[in-house]
């Protein structure tokens, strides 16, 4: 369950780095360094909660081995490896390459190798050398968006193509899971963004938040109106399964699904977006609001992940009862697993930010 | 070893190795033709509802022939007990699932009907859980079983969700999907599955799709047929004669 929740944040920030670099949207430009670290950070966790939930988890790399090739799970591991690699870590590394070689030559010993050793021993900062490297990152952003769109997308369809289960059987569940996805990850790069930058003594820059929260605002807005579409989709085919669902959202899911994800995580953070749009706030209170709705939509999201992996194994096969999900607390896959497995994407974010500082541009 | 030494051992060796090759491929070629053909067989169960008292036999010796877990909810094959009631309600229980919460008991006079149903893997012609393992551990066989390789499985549990009867779980001790094998290892020495043998009414029936003598193909002769959740195009082989359209 922790999961996907991680693979959309890392799909949502790289989709937000990708504005930048293929629309040319200025206003988001301090947030592009952030965003790509922060999806690298979070790939680099998501696969741990996978690992630790198998029973062996010594075989997983089976799955890359001798894959299945009817298995939407097995090809999935190709869709990660080629976004972690192809992608993510190579669109770093060409950002990266110039300021990681001019770094090293200002610094002292333990940095200088490191930033060296990143730069992958690269030694040229010629224009033409920096001319390349952007093309290349024009090129890679231009791959970099279908893939993170698969990525996410794809963590949908290993849910959505279940025809056993009637709470995950739908085809919208991909497009589901990619907006919301996208949600979850402008919001995270906004939480980023409005914490960090006041801990370096930075200001914020307004132009940059208020176009974050303006794609937000659209992202959520087309989330909201996804996941009503399959509501009442179902609600109006009104097939056998209706009665089990029915009894699941009335009880067992009724806080996660009607409270925390559709009230809190949706409706009252939209309605604080609209509030700050029709009312001309100062910029204080904005940060302020649009703090409460990050904060709110990324409990939503939590929520949202709840409420398809759970939800879904809280009825019998047969539809006729509902089963119990008691969360343990210790043990391997117990709340303090997840807790901690939730926050070590911002340890390992904490020691991107330090290897590569975004904010930090060398001298031309 | 120098040069010289290493190409004269190779000299040596090479015609040595032949020979061993030739030695035991005709080693290999004296062994009998293996009695059980899986290409001449393709199995299948069938229940016979009306037949089956709820004794809960078959899930006792299923449980003892294929060291499943006593403890509940671990079954390769289980009886569910359906009542419908007189307001139309159905009331779906496990038989022999004594812990847990308080079960509903249904009043006498609310009863409408009341039957059993066996269930188990149906060995489906076309499985879910087949298609969606990442790692080729389970698979169907030539004569028509799904089986699981405990070896390879990693313990994933995606073919426990897409299994839509439920009939799989992760065994707590191998940490493995596991699931009937419709008793494969007492299948291939002509022997009948372990809940089939103890059934005393012949609930059970199993049998060879492949045979014109068998009893299954002389079940299916007899009866209106027909399978849990035909829909989902699982082609399940449990086939099921006096079925309830409450069923699930």
């Amino acid at each position: 369950m922790v999961y996907p929740y991680l693979t959309g944040l890392v799909a949502g920030a790289f989709i937000l780095a990708s504005l930048v670099k293929v629309f040319n949207v200025e206003e988001v430009r301090p947030t592009y360094r952030l965003s790509l670290l922060t999806a690298l950070a979070f790939l680099l966790i998501a696969p741990l909660p996978l690992q630790l939930h198998l029973g062996h988890p010594l075989r997983s790399y089976e799955i890359f081995l001798t894959p299945n090739p009817t298995s939407a799970m097995a090809m999935f591991g190709f869709v990660y490896l080629w976004y972690l690699m192809g992608v993510l870590v190579l669109e770093l590394w060409f950002e990266y390459r110039r300021d990681l070689i001019v770094w090293s030559r200002e610094e002292r010993f333990p940095m200088s190798l490191v930033h060296r050793a990143l730069s992958l021993f690269s030694t040229d900062t010629s224009d033409a050398a920096v001319a390349f490297d952007r093309k290349a990152i024009q090129v890679i952003t231009v791959i970099g968006i279908p893939s993170a769109f698969l990525l996410h997308g794809y963590v949908g369809f290993i849910f959505g193509s279940v025809k056993a289960n009637p709470w995950w059987g739908s085809v919208l569940m991909p497009i589901v899971f990619l907006m919301s996805a996208i949600v979850s990850g402008i919001a995270l790069v906004m939480f980023l963004y409005m914490v960090l930058t006041p801990l370096r003594g930075e200001p914020i820059d307004m132009r940059c938040l208020d176009k974050l929260a303006s794609y937000l605002f659209y992202a959520v807005i087309v989330d909201f109106s996804l996941e009503a579409l399959d509501f009442i989709h179902r609600l109006y085919q009104s097939e056998e399964s209706i009665h089990i669902l029915g009894t699941l959202i009335a009880s067992k899911l009724f806080m996660s699904l009607l409270v925390i994800q559709i009230f809190l995580g949706m409706l009252l953070p939209v309605g604080i977006m609209i509030a700050v749009r029709l009312f001309s706030v100062t910029a204080e209170l904005r940060k302020l609001f649009y703090f409460t709705a990050i904060i709110l939509i990324q409990l939503g999201i939590f929520a949202t992940r709840w409420n398809v992996v759970i939800g879904g194994q809280l009825f019998s096969k047969s539809f006729r009862g509902l089963t119990t999900y008691k969360m343990e607390v210790v043990g391997i896959e117990g709340l303090i697993t997840a807790l901690v497995l939730l926050a070590l994407p911002f340890g390992v974010l904490l020691v991107l930010l330090k290897v590569f500082p975004p904010w930090r541009r060398a001298a031309a | 070893m120098d040069k010289r030494e290493f190409l004269k051992s190779l000299v040596v060796f090479i015609p040595a190795g032949g020979v061993i090759a030739s030695l035991a491929k005709q080693a290999g070629a004296k062994a009998p033709e293996p009695a059980y053909q899986a290409k001449n067989h393709y199995y299948g169960m069938g229940i016979e509802i009306d037949k089956c008292i709820g004794c809960n036999r078959c899930v006792e010796a299923c449980k003892l022939e294929n060291d499943v877990p006593q403890e509940p909810f671990f079954f390769r094959t289980w009886v569910e007990r359906y009542t419908i009631k007189k307001d139309k309600s159905v009331v779906v229980q496990t038989v022999g699932l004594r812990k847990g919460k308080a079960r509903e008991i249904v009043e006498q006079e609310d009863v409408l009907r009341s039957f059993f149903v066996p269930k188990l893997c149906n060995h489906c012609a076309n499985p879910p859980c087949v298609q969606v393992c990442p790692v080729d551990a389970t698979w169907s066989t030539e004569d028509g079983a799904v089986l699981v390789d405990k070896n390879r499985c990693i313990g994933c549990r995606y073919c426990i969700q897409a299994c839509p009867y439920g009939a799989r779980y992760l065994h707590p001790k191998t940490k493995t999907a596991d699931k009937c094998t419709f008793c494969y290892h007492r299948v291939v020495r002509g022997l009948l599955p372990a809940c089939v043998e103890v059934c005393p009414t012949q609930a059970r029936i199993f049998g060879d799709l492949k045979s014109q003598a068998s009893r299954l193909v002389r079940f299916e002769r007899l009866n209106k047929i027909h399978v849990l959740k035909p829909d989902l195009n699982t082609q399940p082989k449990v086939y099921y004669a006096g079925l309830d359209g409450e069923v699930r």
